[in-house]
C-alpha cells in the first residue's frame, strides 16, 4: 500500500471528483457548468422521465461499451462502477439505477481525445438494475447489469 | 487430461471389498484402509488440499446433507446430488466407509461402525505418508482453518496457526480468517506465517485505491516444475460477515483481474496454474467456463465433499473444478503429469480421514494436547446429554439450529428465532454427552451476540427472501454459499426455483397466517451490523443457560419448511 499517497489524499478529501477530473483535462469547465444544466434530470424519480429529458428515445444495446460492478454490494452506499466506452466520438457516460428514488446518478462529458473511461462509487437503496448509458456520434448505446444489495449475513 | 474415474474407483472397489457391514469384517478394515490410502503415485506433480477445516484439530463426526438443492443449471449436477443418487453418480458402493463418508446414509448406524472422522494428528499421517509417495508435493490450504472452535476463538486463531505450520501448509486462502479481524490477520501473515505460509488472494483490495492487500499468487518449482498458486478468497466476505472487522478490505470475484493474474504466471514461466478458491461449487463451475488458462481449481467454502472433479470446457481448454468437504474430513490429492511445459494427464482422489485407520502422528498429537490443556475444564464442562442426533449441514433447518432456536426463543421470550444457515458445526451421536467445546463448535465466532427485536411480518417475509436468493439464485455470481437462515417458531413454505421475492409463502405462527403490518418478536444471533455489536449475550450463555435447565436435548421435530416445485430434484430424497 502506497501510504503517503493515502495521507496526500486525506488532505485534500472532499476536493470532489469533478474538480479532480477537470484538474486533469477530462472535463472541459464549460462542461462541468453544462453538467448543471441537467440538474433536472438528476431530480427525477422514473426512469422514463430521465431518458426523456436526456433527450434519449432510443437505445441500441451492447456496442463496445463495458460496466464493470460487483454482483452484491459490499455496501450499498458506496458501490464502485467502472463505466469505459471504446465508441469513437464518445460524448459522454451516465449511470442509471432503476430502483433508486432519483435513478440518475452520474453524467460524465468527455471532449475530443479524452479516453472514456470512468470509475466512481454510486449509492444503492435496494438490488437494481444499472445502466451504462454512451453517448457517441449523437446516438445512445447501452449495457445493464444486475447488482444486488442484500441484508447480509448467514454466509459460509 | 482424460478422465480416468475407472481407475480411482477401482481403489475404492478394493477399499469397499469387505464392506464392513458387520464387526467381524473389522480384521478386513486395516487392508481397506491400506488400499484407501495407498494411492499409486502419478506425474510428476502433486497437490495436497485441504479447506474449511474449521478448527477441528481432534477427530469429529460430521453428518453430510440430506438436502442440497441445485436451482436453474445446476439441479441435479454435482454438487447437487445426496444420499442414493451420490452414491450412482460415483460409482460408490452403499455400505462402505466410502458411503459413509459421503452421504448422511445410515449415519448413526455407520459413524459407530466407522469411528470419527478427520483430527489433524490423523490427518499429519496422512500428509506424511503421501509426501513420501509424492517428493515435493505441496500442501495447500483453502481457508476456513482459523475459526469453527472454541480453542480457535480463545487464542484468536494461534492454535490453527501453529497447527497449520507443523501440517506443512505452504499456501493458503481465507474468509473466516477475516472476522478475527484484519490486524489480527495481517500479524499473523506478516510474523507467524514469514518463510512458511503464503497468503494468497487475487480478489481483495483496498476500499480506496483497489490496492492489493495479498499476493495474488506464488510461484513454487515441483521437481523442476513451476507451478502457480493463485489465490481467491471468498468474494463476499464482507456480505456475509461483519465489514466492520474488515472494514479497509473489498472483496468479490473480478474475473479479468483472475485473468490477468493467470497470464502474468504463465509469462513468469508457470506450467501449472491452479486457483486456490474460496468460492463455493457453484461459482467456481462458472468461473472456471469463463477463465482461460486454469489447469484446475481447488475449491471449498460450500463444504461439498466432491470424489471427482468437473471437467469445465473454456475457450482456453479444460479446467477440473474440486470441492474437498470440511472440518477435516477428507484430504485432497491431484496429481499432474507434466511435459514439455505442460500437464497432459492428472489423477484425483478425495481421501476421507477416518481416525480409526490412521494412527495419530505424535508431534502433532503433543501439540493438541499441549493447545488444549489450559482450556480442558472449560471445554469438558458438560450441559446436557442429546437423546437423538444432533447435525446442522443441509439446506433448512437440522437439529443442532432446531435446539439453538428453541433455547433462543426460550431463554430471549421471543415467538420466533433466527439462526444462521452456517455450514461448520459438528454432529454428536445419540446418547452423548453435550458440552460447552460442542456448543462452541456450532457458535464460536467473533461476533456472537443474541439479538432480540421486533420486526413486523413483511419485515420477516422480506429477510426469508432476500437470504433464499442468496441461496438460490439461479446465477451463482450472486449467491453468497451458506444454507437457508434457520427458523424456529415460524412455519413457511419455499419454492427455491421462482424468482426473487417470489419464493417464500405460508407464513404461520401458532398455526395463525403471519399479518404484514403485526410486530412479532425475534430472536437471533450473530448481527453483521456494527451497531448490533454487544446487541445481547453471547449465543453461547444463552443456549448453555438453557442446556443445563433442560438437562435432556429431545428434538420432537425438525421445522423444516414446505418444499415446493422440487419433485425429482436429486438434491433431496425422493
Amino acid at each position: 500500500m502506497d501510504s503517503k499517497r493515502r495521507t496526500v489524499l486525506q488532505g485534500g478529501a472532499g476536493a470532489g471528483l469533478l474538480a479532480l477530473l477537470a484538474g486533469v483535462g477530462l472535463l472541459k469547465p464549460s462542461e462541468v457548468f453544462a453538467a448543471r444544466a441537467n440538474d433536472a434530470a438528476f431530480k427525477l424519480e422514473k426512469l422514463d422521465e430521465v431518458l426523456k429529458a436526456l433527450g434519449v428515445t432510443s437505445a441500441a444495446e451492447g456496442g463496445d461499451i463495458v460496466l464493470t460492478a460487483p454482483d452484491i454490494a459490499e455496501n450499498g452506499a458506496v458501490v464502485p462502477v467502472e463505466l469505459e466506452s471504446k465508441l469513437p466520438n464518445t460524448e459522454s457516460v451516465m449511470v442509471l439505477i432503476e430502483k433508486n428514488p432519483t435513478p440518475l446518478a452520474a453524467i460524465f462529458h468527455f471532449h475530443e481525445g479524452a479516453l472514456p473511461r470512468v470509475k466512481t462509487r454510486v449509492k444503492m437503496g435496494q438490488s437494481s438494475d444499472v445502466y451504462l448509458l454512451v453517448k457517441a456520434d449523437g446516438k445512445f448505446y447501452q449495457v445493464k447489469k444486475e447488482i444486488k444489495v442484500t441484508l447480509g449475513g448467514c454466509g459460509g | 487430461m482424460s478422465m480416468n474415474r475407472r481407475e480411482f474407483m477401482q481403489v475404492l472397489a478394493v477399499a469397499a471389498a469387505g464392506g464392513m457391514t458387520l464387526a467381524s469384517d473389522w480384521a478386513r478394515a486395516a487392508q481397506a484402509a491400506d488400499a484407501l490410502y495407498d494411492l499409486p503415485r502419478f506425474g510428476n506433480v502433486s497437490l495436497l488440499h485441504l479447506t474449511d477445516c474449521h478448527a477441528q484439530l481432534l477427530p469429529v463426526h460430521f453428518r453430510e446433507p440430506s438436502i442440497n438443492l441445485g436451482v436453474a443449471g445446476m439441479a441435479n449436477r454435482v454438487p447437487h446430488l445426496v444420499g442414493k443418487a451420490f452414491l450412482a453418480h460415483f460409482g460408490i458402493a452403499p455400505n462402505t466407509p466410502q458411503a459413509h463418508a459421503f452421504t448422511h446414509l445410515d449415519f448413526v448406524e455407520a459413524a459407530k461402525l466407522y469411528g470419527k472422522v478427520g483430527g489433524f494428528a490423523h490427518l499429519a499421517t496422512l500428509v506424511k505418508r503421501l509426501k513420501e509417495s509424492r517428493p515435493g508435493a505441496l500442501l495447500l490450504d483453502g481457508g476456513d482453518t482459523w475459526q469453527g472452535s472454541a480453542t480457535a476463538l480463545w487464542t484468536r486463531g494461534q492454535d490453527m496457526v501453529e497447527a497449520a505450520k507443523l501440517l506443512g501448509v505452504e499456501v493458503m486462502t481465507l474468509h473466516w480468517e477475516a472476522t478475527l479481524g484484519a490486524d489480527r490477520v495481517k500479524e499473523i501473515e506478516e510474523k507467524d506465517f514469514r518463510g512458511a505460509i503464503d497468503i494468497v488472494a487475487q480478489n481483495v483490495h483496498t476500499t480506496d485505491f483497489e490496492d492489493p492487500v495479498f499476493k495474488p499468487y506464488v510461484l513454487r518449482e515441483v521437481n523442476g516444475v513451476p507451478v502457480a498458486i493463485v489465490g481467491q478468497a471468498f468474494p463476499y466476505t464482507p456480505v456475509a460477515n461483519p465489514r466492520w472487522l474488515m472494514p479497509q478490505w473489498s472483496f468479490g470475484i473480478k474475473e479479468a483481474q483472475l485473468q490477468q493474474a493467470v497470464e502474468q504466471a504463465r509469462a513468469e514461466g508457470a506450467q501449472v496454474v491452479v486457483v486456490l478458491s474460496h468460492n463455493g461449487m457453484d461459482v467456481d463451475l462458472k468461473l472456471a467456463s469463463r477463465v482461460r488458462g486454469v489447469d484446475a481449481i481447488l475449491g471449498g467454502h460450500t463444504h461439498d465433499g466432491v470424489p471427482q472433479p468437473v471437467l469445465v470446457d473454456n475457450p482456453g481448454g479444460k479446467t477440473l473444478v474440486t470441492n474437498a468437504g470440511s472440518n477435516g474430513k477428507f484430504l485432497g490429492v491431484l496429481d499432474f503429469a507434466v511435459k514439455d511445459g505442460k500437464v497432459v494427464d492428472w489423477r484425483y482422489a478425495l481421501l476421507p480421514v477416518f481416525a480409526n485407520f490412521l494412527p495419530p502422528d505424535p508431534a502433532m498429537a503433543a501439540l493438541i494436547e499441549k493447545i488444549r490443556a489450559p482450556f480442558a475444564d472449560r471445554l469438558a464442562m458438560p450441559l446436557a446429554r442429546t437423546e437423538g442426533l444432533l447435525y446442522r449441514r443441509g439446506n433448512f433447518n437440522g437439529t443442532w439450529d432446531q435446539l439453538l432456536c428453541e433455547a433462543l426463543m426460550a431463554e430471549r421470550g421471543a415467538e420466533i428465532a433466527f439462526s444462521p444457515g452456517f455450514r461448520w458445526g459438528t454432529t454428536l451421536l445419540p446418547g452423548e454427552t453435550l458440552t460447552m467445546e460442542h456448543l462452541l463448535d456450532q457458535t464460536a465466532i467473533t461476533y456472537p451476540w443474541s439479538t432480540l427485536t421486533e420486526m413486523t411480518g413483511t419485515q420477516i417475509k422480506e429477510v426469508l427472501e432476500d437470504v433464499a436468493d442468496n441461496l438460490f439464485n439461479p446465477d451463482p455470481y450472486y449467491q453468497q454459499g451458506g444454507d437457508m437462515v434457520r427458523v424456529g417458531g415460524l412455519e413457511y413454505s419455499i419454492a427455491p426455483a421462482a424468482a426473487r421475492g417470489k419464493r417464500i409463502d405460508h407464513l404461520r405462527l401458532r398455526g395463525e397466517p403471519l399479518a404484514a403490518d403485526k410486530k412479532y418478536k425475534v430472536a437471533g444471533w450473530a448481527p453483521v451490523s456494527e451497531e448490533a455489536r454487544e446487541s445481547g449475550p453471547p449465543v453461547w450463555e444463552v443456549v448453555a443457560a438453557y442446556l443445563r435447565n433442560v438437562k435432556t436435548v429431545r428434538i420432537e421435530r425438525v421445522n423444516t419448511p414446505q418444499i415446493l416445485g422440487m419433485a425429482g430434484n436429486l438434491g433431496m430424497e425422493q
